[in-house]
């Protein structure tokens, strides 16, 4: 495939302007990175944010809906837990593919497969988080007069919501790297710029867009650890 | 020493301080199952009096103590909190008046000492001022300091989780209290300490307790009376602890309280409560002890010196009298109610024999 | 998506579809794929093995540098595999090789994660005592050490083979080869072929993972088997202990 783009050269929109990085299709041209961001980055990242927010909130708000469900109908457990490890076996390249029929090629194709692969990991998150909360946490909390409601939301939520943010995180970086993929049905997202480049055999271009996506996976996970230390200070308090 | 109690102050809740509890042929039989865990239990503990409840395992003690709090249903029978059923009541209103202390204790490790102290109060709407205030007495009654509220569950030592534990559980100032094994967990040098400390405080605010455990010899010392029960959850004796020291019911009790319940007995006394001869020209190396302690250590004392008086001293090592091993010996001979300890002025002060 | 009317009942046409799929090209192109696939995955975790094994045991050992060991999983999870391989063609060329230390470089996190953990949370007291016995450090990382986190440090090295394997078939998008070619052209392979080497690739991940584990199961001392402490690496998804959890197939 290599063989073939070298044959016809790199396709580089140069318009006889460009600096002699692009003309030697170096990998950092950073000029040319500055020029076209509002052209081509940044229509990509905010897409691919989009995507993200969408994708992890709608499916954070239904793992947790039915991780509830679960814990109080205890015979769902099973069941549900198979379903969702099925759903995270499934290569993603190939759920894309499969669910465009369905759906065409649109963004709700891209998020329908980014919303199941959430799903999975939220749920057996949050069923574990809940699961790990002592039990004479909730025989004192029982005891002392709360009734089942209060016990949910005062005492065994508060406690696995190290669990849960830690599966928010495994859920986010994921989907900013299946977002990348989603590209190939033609759903913009930084995967865009990529596949592009590739095409073109535009090295900055690629390049450049692959790093933003690393960098923009480690920021969000970033931020959900900073977020998480902030909302759970008990979780990290150590006798002196 | 009048300590403050916001708790007694205005409308949320106030209840008696402290209230009777009766235990009527009260049974526990789960289902599928011949044998009855707790089977036709019936006692009285008079208000402000600390019941405990001890036995082998499988007796039933802890059975019997979460049917209290509904937190296991009673099969039959029945139990009346201050002459109410409990079974009446809803069960999460009635726990918000038990206090309740487990082994492990289970603080909520996701809120700060505070938090955890004002859950109660929190529930029967207390407002902030007043929870504050309850806080920080609290935390003064059970010896710690006042900046712990702001800390966490996880950076405090297992003694320091106990008190909390108790703190939390005296919050709303509950008629009843009920201690499943409290100081289990802790190491034996502490869990004197602590209850050396909880008697203390039960000395000042003189609530109704019922406290489980498998050590008699922690029965002996916590409790005002006894209930032994022994496996199938039957009662094999309610009574304070000399009674029981002194008159076993039968085999099992008197092989459960120990070979050696005379001495346990002379431990409930000590050389204050008894007359003693004057003291005048005893050897030099005559033992020497002061007026607190007990009969068993005045009596390990001689035997150790080889003596067989030990003479008793105040504060300033000055000899108010002389005890012998027969003026000791003799207490044991005593008809049960001329020498009580004071630290548990019970019905049987006043010349009552032990409850029925 | 094709002149067939395929799609229009069923999005799967009819259920053996795929599996004829399979059959038919297995000469012409599913072969070719499915070798393609084992070259880069061998490679690539032979790379990350013979880096991440060495560095976690070593620091999980010395009970130093789980900051390093703690975040490397963090961030490595965290890379998304797209942008790493364009990040290293870009860089590197588009070459078997280049693809490989792409794949590698998100194999060694997992790999070395666990094995950190695993050495490092061997019990005390046994180390203890074999060093009270004389064993001289050396001897008590083979002898007592290893053989005890061997649980962890396969769940590891299981996790990155199913990961990788499963996640081969995003090279195609760049230009590499393995099955990704096949679901990557729907075009060509219609939705049947999609499904048929989507679900080799399952088929193929589930068995690398199986296949270490046989060789776990050779591998672990007979002790540690009875005793079922061999189990300790065996949840797949839910651990939250440690981001060893393995992340979709991508």
């Amino acid at each position: 495939m290599h063989a073939m783009l070298a044959a016809g050269g790199p396709v580089i929109p140069s318009f006889g302007k460009s600096s002699s990085c692009v003309q030697d299709n170096g990998a950092f041209c950073f000029d040319w990175i500055r020029d076209n961001w509002d052209s081509t980055f940044q229509p990509a990242l905010i897409s691919h944010l989009k995507l993200t927010v969408i994708a992890v909130g709608i499916g954070f708000v239904l793992a947790l809906g039915l991780a509830l469900l679960a814990h109080q109908r205890r015979w769902l457990i099973t069941p549900l837990t198979l379903v969702f490890a099925t759903v995270f076996t499934i290569p993603s390249l190939a759920l894309f593919q499969v669910l465009v029929p369905i759906s065409g090629l649109t963004v709700l194709t891209a998020e329908i497969a980014l919303v199941g692969y959430t799903l999975s990991i939220l749920f057996a998150n949050i069923i574990t988080g809940l699961r790990e909360v002592p039990a004479e946490v909730r025989d004192a909390a029982r005891g002392m007069g709360l009734s089942d409601r209060q016990i949910l939301f005062r005492v065994e939520l508060p406690i696995a919501l190290p669990a849960v943010m830690a599966g928010l995180r495994i859920a986010t970086v994921t989907v900013i790297s299946l977002a990348t993929i989603a590209t190939v049905i033609t759903v913009q997202s930084l995967g865009g710029p990529i596949f592009e480049g590739i095409q073109n055999d535009f090295k900055t271009k690629y390049v450049a867009a692959g790093l933003l996506t690393v960098v923009l996976a480690l920021v969000a996970d970033g931020l959900l650890v900073i977020t998480q230390r902030r909302l759970t200070p008990w979780a990290r308090a150590r006798r002196a | 020493m009048e300590k403050k109690n916001t708790a007694q102050e205005e409308g949320a809740s106030s209840y008696p301080s402290a209230a009777p509890l009766e235990f009527r042929n009260v049974v526990k039989q789960y289902p599928g199952s011949d044998t009855r865990a707790v089977d036709d239990l019936s006692f009285e503990v008079p208000a402000g009096e600390i019941c405990v409840l001890v036995g082998p395992s499988g007796c039933g003690k802890t059975t019997a103590m979460r049917m209290v709090n509904r937190m296991i249903d009673i099969t039959d029978g029945d139990i009346l909190l201050d002459g109410k059923s409990v079974v009446d009541r809803n069960p999460p209103e009635l726990r918000r008046e038990i206090g309740y202390v487990i082994q492990q204790i289970g603080l909520f490790p996701h809120q700060t000492i505070a938090q955890n102290i004002a859950t109660v109060p929190k529930l029967l709407g207390w407002d902030k001022d007043r929870i504050g205030t309850r806080v920080d007495e609290l935390l003064d009654l059970v010896s710690l300091p006042n900046d712990m509220g702001s800390r966490y569950p996880g950076q405090l030592s297992g003694g320091q989780r106990q008190r909390i534990g108790v703190a939390r559980a005296l919050a709303a100032d509950p008629p009843l209290m009920l201690m499943d094994e409290p100081f289990g967990a802790i190491d034996p040098i502490n869990r004197e300490r602590l209850q050396d400390e909880f008697l203390r405080l039960q000395a000042e605010i003189r609530k109704t307790i019922v406290f489980v455990t498998h050590d008699i010899d922690e029965a002996i010392k916590m409790g005002d009376r006894i209930a032994i029960l022994r496996e199938g959850g039957i009662l094999a004796q309610y009574d304070t602890p000399d009674a029981i020291l002194s008159r076993p019911a039968d085999e099992f009790v008197a092989q459960f309280v120990g070979v050696d319940r005379g001495l346990k007995r002379l431990a409930l006394s000590h050389l204050g409560e008894i007359e003693l001869a004057a003291s005048n020209g005893q050897p030099a190396d005559t033992p020497r002890a002061k007026r607190d302690a007990s009969l068993r250590d005045a009596l390990s004392l001689m035997m150790a010196s080889g003596h067989q008086q030990i003479v008793v001293v105040d504060d300033n090592d000055e000899a108010v009298g002389v005890a012998s091993l027969e003026l000791i010996a003799g207490v044991l001979k005593l008809p049960n109610g001329s020498v009580t300890a004071p630290k548990k002025k019970t019905a049987s002060e006043t010349g009552e024999t032990a409850a029925p | 998506m094709g002149a067939r009317a395929e799609g229009m009942t069923l999005p799967v046409g009819d259920i053996s579809a795929p599996f004829t799929f399979l059959w038919d090209q297995w000469d012409s192109q599913v072969r070719d794929n499915v070798l393609q696939q084992f070259g880069y995955w061998g490679a690539a975790m032979a790379i990350a093995s013979v880096i991440g094994l060495p560095v976690g045991v070593w620091l999980g050992h010395l009970h130093r540098g789980s900051f390093v060991a703690i975040n490397t999983s963090n961030i490595g999870r965290a890379l998304p595999t797209l942008g790493v391989l364009a990040v290293g063609i870009g860089v590197f060329g588009l070459t078997f090789l280049n693809i490989v230390f792409a794949f590698a470089v998100l194999a060694i996190p997992p790999i070395l994660t666990n094995a950190y953990v695993g050495v490092d949370s061997v019990d005390p007291d046994a180390v203890e005592a074999a060093k009270g016995m004389g064993m001289r450090p050396r001897e008590v990382l083979v002898r007592v050490e290893l053989p005890l986190a061997l649980p962890l440090i396969f769940a590891g090295l299981r996790t990155s083979a199913l990961f990788v394997m499963a996640t081969i078939p995003i090279a195609a998008i760049v230009g590499g080869k393995g099955l990704g070619e096949i679901i990557n052209n729907q075009a060509s392979f219609r939705l049947s072929g999609v499904i048929g080497a989507g679900i080799l690739v399952i088929v193929l991940a589930l068995g690398v993972n199986a296949l270490l584990g046989v060789v776990q199961r050779l591998v672990t001392p007979r002790g540690l088997r009875l005793s079922g402490a061999d189990a300790r690496g065996d949840a797949p998804a839910a651990t939250t202990v440690l981001p060893t959890t393995a992340t979709p197939e991508q």
